[in-house]
């Protein structure tokens, strides 16, 4: 939390006034007991109407002064927590922005959007509840006594016994619950992740006619959630039984001992009223600070995840400039020297001596099973990860020796997931291209087997979030073209084809062939089909290479092609 | 804003839940009575107390002491009886809110698939659990405060008239204008607490789009363009923010100072009293407290309303799905046992959508043990054929008959166990390796298990992982890979082996290689069962005995590989466009 609050120093000036206001306010609700007092004992006692006039007028004044600090203060507040929370929010997006693949797959996309959404939020609350609260309670519940004691010692020795009694009160039951609400919390969550598993799982569970059976784990779940929630209320529920006593018996106490100094004369029958009063505004006050520290305890729990975050540091950090004199324009386009690479702190390998060097405009193949270390090689090239040993060159360059803009112009990613975002056609393909003409657009829908639905729609066509008004197919064409508006040096269409029948992703890679005569492509594929033509294909198995060559060439020669190749076509197809 | 007439229907709902618990309910509402009424009395005993300390020497402690013995008395009564209302409206509510949740994931059950496959998850979850938790909240706060602070302020009212009737004038006079202030900000505050969630909305939408498909963005180097988007909408949120924010907090202080004021006004009337006699000062610190008492329910039940319309717009969502049309009752269908497989398709029209016509008129008749292949390109409506063989949609006309039987007078639960199904969407239940594959079969034995999982070729990866069949799996399987999640899911329907099968796309993500495997157990599998497959892969699909090819969602080809070959139609191009250059 303390990192965080760097964010508040643009609010300095708020984030005291704040407060302050709030204790000059609190201060002023501090002597309307002792008006009261005076009404009492000089008002009533010489019937002095005007005095009492004068102390009510009084009472009024404070109110109103109480009303413009208050409101004073809950602006600044404001003013600062809103502004603070912006300020982390926008941080927070661009240092996420700065993550390589390798912290993307460390924490997952949808614990970062909790972060940088509801957990933000949360600690913007929290520092507004904090701002506005946090210094007026204690402050009341220490004036209250401290006012006891200018108005008589021995009485007030019994704020000094109570105060603490009821702090342990308060404060004990809290720290009792506050367990059980977070199991309850994870309660509550089990009983989602149920519900969420029937319905994605409905034609599965449906199927095996087990709707009984979920019926049962539901009911187990949620009579857990309910025995905790009758568990803790029953806990929480002696909080307000119990300050009742505990004030009440303060009272009667102040009575008591005021009592006996009324009767020796060292104190006033007014002073006991204001007395009494004191001590009612301090349980109000003890009350408030409780559900303070609950919400704010809150907060301190997202604002240190949000800290967290903060304190990852990308693992790939970009040349400020390409060394481009380093780069010479050699006939390879692309080169892998002996590299290894693993994910994160894997100790297994993902990618064991990847050594292979291709040709500028040739078309490459990457075929093998799931797990093999196809995506991984690709994933190389654009430097979205690190090899742990070997180097990637690309025009004999080294990739960590370009800047990320250098790089990334000379790369186009169709990626496996045919992703699109909210806006038109045109600006999703502007991705690729910022000042991209409609001419460039056409030509790379074209090459994208996407002219025909994209010209019923036009380029204007607003896709929905997700890209859901469009089917699988039509987003993956579209990927595609926006990958090629760029006119990449290298495409890579890493499995970009799964959602396209054998006509179509056969006509694409035909007009891929020959419209991009001098782009080196990488198709990674499950499908032989899709990468028989290749000129060269790589078979890869547990992350190694394990043959190369051309399509006749790796039947001859390669087990494992073969039996790939034999899975999906028929004998004579193949033409063993 | 809902309508009040709507709010009404929510709320007779959710009185019959409640009146389930009506002994509870009535105890609660007496426990209630007690606690307030003893909480009044309360001060009226402090102010006799205060009316004791007369002066110097003329302190009556004998009385003092009397009335301190009945104080006591009154407060053990009146905490005992607040915790026993405070136990019971915990446990009416949470029991209340347990039968309605209870109740709407029953009904998930029942619903048809349709209704699931047509509202987004996202929006069904949040209203059998945020939906409902939210209107256990309001419950439980209107439980706890609107009963008491409607007791408090009548049973003060009470108190107040029969002791001063000028004083108590003045209180009833001024308070409403609190909650008249209380309404007016909230009025105001709603438009802006609008606008702040509209902004928060947008925002939260971009973020999912960028953060959620990260590597995108990366891959393009879009991050720039994506953090000016960003600043623009956070600008927004923060000005909606501060507003909301600022202006809904101003409510606190106003009614605060308008209780301050009326406290002040008891104050002066009540010492006024004083001083002609008509009080004693006890009386004056007795109406101050009350004073004080009386105004606190007002705010606090201003709140609670907001509290309880937010409830019952919650719970109004969480009853429009719970009345859902469920599917209609079985009674009086037949079961299907002793199945041979032979399934007739007579007629049959079906379409998602009125408006857009489907399959229509189909007609085909598959026997005992025969292979049906759907092929056809991406979308062309393959996974429909799956949805109505096994009853998730009904047809809109026509008859499916398998063995001779209407399958519509069958029972969905015996047709379903007659046909084993694998999808292209694998999805696995959180547990055990070992309770995922004995999932339609409960009672299956170790061995049982293990040769299903053998025969699925899903018994090696098994054994290698750390805690063999009793690994746990972690939501929809993460812990796998979508091949291995596969595998299990073949191993399932293994397990059981129905006498019809239905596999949709079932190898398409499984490495070639354990693929090979697979189709082999699959074949045997096949044996002498009726099966249908949707494929991408020709060779398995030349061996079928039909071939549906299906294009925009009907069916346009029927036949053999070798006739629609000869046919030289869509099936044709198709089959010939795998190996185009």
């Amino acid at each position: 939390m303390r990192k965080l609050l760097k964010y508040l120093k643009d609010y300095k000036k708020e984030s005291i006034l704040g407060p302050l206001f709030k204790l000059l306010e609190a201060s002023f609700e501090l002597f309307v007991p002792l008006v009261i007092a005076r009404i009492i004992d000089i008002g009533i006692l010489n019937k002095d109407m005007n005095y009492v006039l004068k102390m009510g007028g009084m009472l009024v004044v404070l109110g109103i002064i109480g009303l413009v600090c208050s409101i004073t203060a809950q602006y600044f507040a404001a003013k600062a927590a809103v502004g603070f929370g912006t300020a982390v929010r926008s941080q927070l997006f661009r240092h996420l922005n700065r993550f390589s693949y390798e912290e993307m797959d460390q924490i997952g996309s949808a614990t970062l959007i909790t972060r940088i959404t509801s957990d933000i939020n949360q600690v913007q609350a929290g520092v507004n509840m904090v701002l506005r609260l946090f210094l007026r309670s204690p402050f009341i519940v220490f004036g209250a006594m401290i006012m006891a004691f200018t108005v008589d010692t021995k009485s007030a020795m019994v704020f000094v016994i109570t105060i603490p009694v009821l702090s342990i009160i308060i404060f004990g039951i809290m720290a009792i619950s506050m367990p059980i609400y977070k199991k309850i919390q994870k309660y509550l969550e089990q009983i989602t992740l149920v519900t969420r598993e029937n319905l994605v799982g409905v034609r599965v569970i449906r199927a095996f006619n087990q709707q009984e059976k979920e019926c049962a784990q539901f009911d187990e779940e949620s009579n857990l959630l309910l025995k905790s929630q009758k568990y803790v209320g029953k806990i929480a529920g002696l909080l307000n039984p119990l300050t009742y006593i505990v004030i009440n018996v303060a009272i009667i106490m102040i009575i008591w001992v005021g009592g006996k100094q009324v009767n020796t004369g060292r104190l006033t029958q007014g002073e006991v009223v204001a007395l009494v009063n004191y001590m009612s505004q301090i349980l109000v006050e003890l009350i408030k600070l409780a559900n303070l520290i609950i919400t704010t305890t809150k907060s301190f729990a997202c604002a240190s995840r949000i800290q967290m975050v903060f304190e990852m540091q990308p693992s790939i950090v970009y040349a400020d400039n390409s060394k481009e004199t380093q780069e010479c324009y050699t006939d390879d386009m692309v080169v892998f020297e002996h590299v290894n690479f693993a994910y994160g702190d894997s100790a297994e390998n993902a990618l064991t001596d990847i050594h292979f060097r291709v040709k500028k405009g040739e078309t490459i193949g990457i075929i093998g099973g799931t797990g093999s270390g196809k995506s991984s090689i690709i994933n190389l090239i654009p430097r979205f990860y690190d090899v742990k040993s070997g180097k990637v060159l690309i025009h004999g360059m080294d990739v960590r020796d370009y800047s990320k803009e250098a790089l990334q112009s000379k790369i186009g990613i169709v990626p496996q997931k045919a992703v699109l975002f909210k806006g038109t056609i045109r600006e999703n393909l502007q991705w690729g291209k910022k000042d991209a003409t409609t001419e460039e657009m056409n030509q790379a829908i074209s090459i994208a087997q996407a002219e025909e639905f994209v010209k019923e729609h036009g380029l204007d066509y607003k896709i929905q979030q997700g890209g859901k008004n469009l089917s699988g197919g039509q987003r993956q064409r579209l990927t595609i073209a926006r990958a090629l508006v760029k006119q990449p040096e290298i495409l890579i269409l890493d499995d970009s084809a799964s959602a396209l029948d054998f006509a179509t992703d056969a006509q694409l890679r035909k007009a891929i062939q020959e419209e991009t005569k001098d782009m080196t492509v990488f198709i990674v594929s499950q499908r032989a089909a899709s990468i028989r033509h290749a000129d060269q294909i790589f078979v890869l198995d547990d992350g190694k290479i394990v043959g190369s060559g051309t399509h006749e060439f790796l039947l001859k020669s390669c087990d494992i092609y073969r039996e790939i190749c034999l899975s999906q076509f028929s004998k004579e197809e193949v033409g063993v | 804003m809902k309508s009040l007439k709507e709010h009404s229907s929510t709320l007779k709902k959710v009185f019959e839940y409640i009146g389930i618990y009506k002994f509870f309910v009535a105890l609660s509402l007496l426990f209630a009575g007690i606690t307030v009424a003893l909480t009044l009395y309360m001060p009226i005993l402090i102010g006799h107390a205060v009316d004791y300390l007369i002066g110097e020497g003329e302190v009556e402690f004998s009385n003092l002491f009397h009335l301190f013995e009945q104080m006591a008395m009154l407060l053990v009564v009146t905490a005992v009886a607040q915790w026993i209302m405070n136990i019971i409206n915990n446990h009416v509510t949470y029991r209340v809110v347990l039968d309605i949740r209870t109740k709407a994931f029953y009904h998930l059950q029942k619903v048809p698939v349709s209704y699931i496959d047509q509202h987004p998850h996202g929006d069904i979850i949040s209203r059998v659990i945020a939906d409902i938790d939210q209107f256990s909240d309001g419950l439980l706060m209107g439980f706890t405060q609107l009963f008491t602070g409607v007791l408090t302020i009548l049973g003060t009212l009470f108190f107040m008239f029969r002791i001063n009737v000028h004083i108590t004038v003045v209180v009833i006079v001024i308070t409403p204008v609190s909650m008249f202030v209380a309404a007016f900000i909230a009025k105001r505050t709603f438009l802006m607490f609008q606008a702040q969630s509209e902004a928060r909305g947008e925002l939260t939408g971009f973020i999912n789009e960028m953060i959620g498909n990260q590597k995108v963005v990366k891959a393009f180097g879009y991050e720039k363009e994506a953090e000016k988007r960003f600043d623009t909408m956070n600008e927004q949120l923060k000005r909606t923010s501060l507003q909301a924010t600022f202006f809904s907090s101003i409510t606190n202080p106003s009614t605060r100072f308008i209780n301050a004021f009326v406290y002040a006004c008891v104050g002066v009337v009540g010492a006024i009293a004083v001083i002609r006699g008509n009080i004693s000062v006890g009386i004056l610190t007795s109406f101050l407290s009350y004073a004080n008492q009386y105004t606190k329910p007002f705010n606090e039940i201003s709140g609670v309303v907001t509290e309880l319309q937010n409830a019952l717009a919650c719970a109004s969502r969480v009853f429009a799905l719970i009345e859902e049309e469920a599917m209609p009752s079985e009674e009086g269908n037949e079961s299907l046992t002793e199945v041979k497989g032979n399934i007739e398709l007579e007629h049959v029209s079906f379409s998602y959508d009125p408006k857009e016509s489907l399959i229509e008129d189909l007609n085909l008749v598959v026997r005992a043990g025969e292979k049906v292949a759907i092929v056809g390109p991406t979308g062309c409506g393959k996974s429909t054929m799956i949805n109505l063989l096994m009853r998730f949609y009904d047809v809109t006309s026509g008859v499916i008959r398998i063995d001779g039987k209407n399958m519509y007078h069958l029972t969905k639960e015996s047709l379903r166990k007659n046909f084993g199904m694998v999808l292209q969407e694998t999805w696995l239940k959180t547990g055990s390796i070992r309770d995922n594959i004995a999932y339609g079969k409960e009672d299956a034995t170790e061995e049982e298990i293990i040769q299903a999982a053998k025969l699925a070729h899903a018994h090696n990866f098994i054994k290698k992982m750390p805690q063999g069949y009793d690994t746990i799996l972690t939501e929809d399987g993460g812990n796998l890979s979508q091949g291995q999640k596969q595998l299990l899911c073949i191993a399932r329907v293994m397990l059981c082996m129905p006498p019809m099968l239905i596999l949709d796309e079932a190898t398409s993500s499984i490495d070639t290689r354990t693929e090979l495997l697979v189709q082999k157990a699959f074949e045997k599998m096949m044996e002498g069962r009726t099966s249908f497959i949707v494929a991408h892969r020709l060779s398995t699909i030349k061996e079928a005995d039909c071939i549906l090819v299906m294009r925009h969602g009907t069916i346009v080809e029927k036949g053999t590989h070798e006739q629609l070959l000869e046919k030289q139609g869509f099936y044709y191009q198709l089959y010939h466009s795998q190996f185009a250059q």
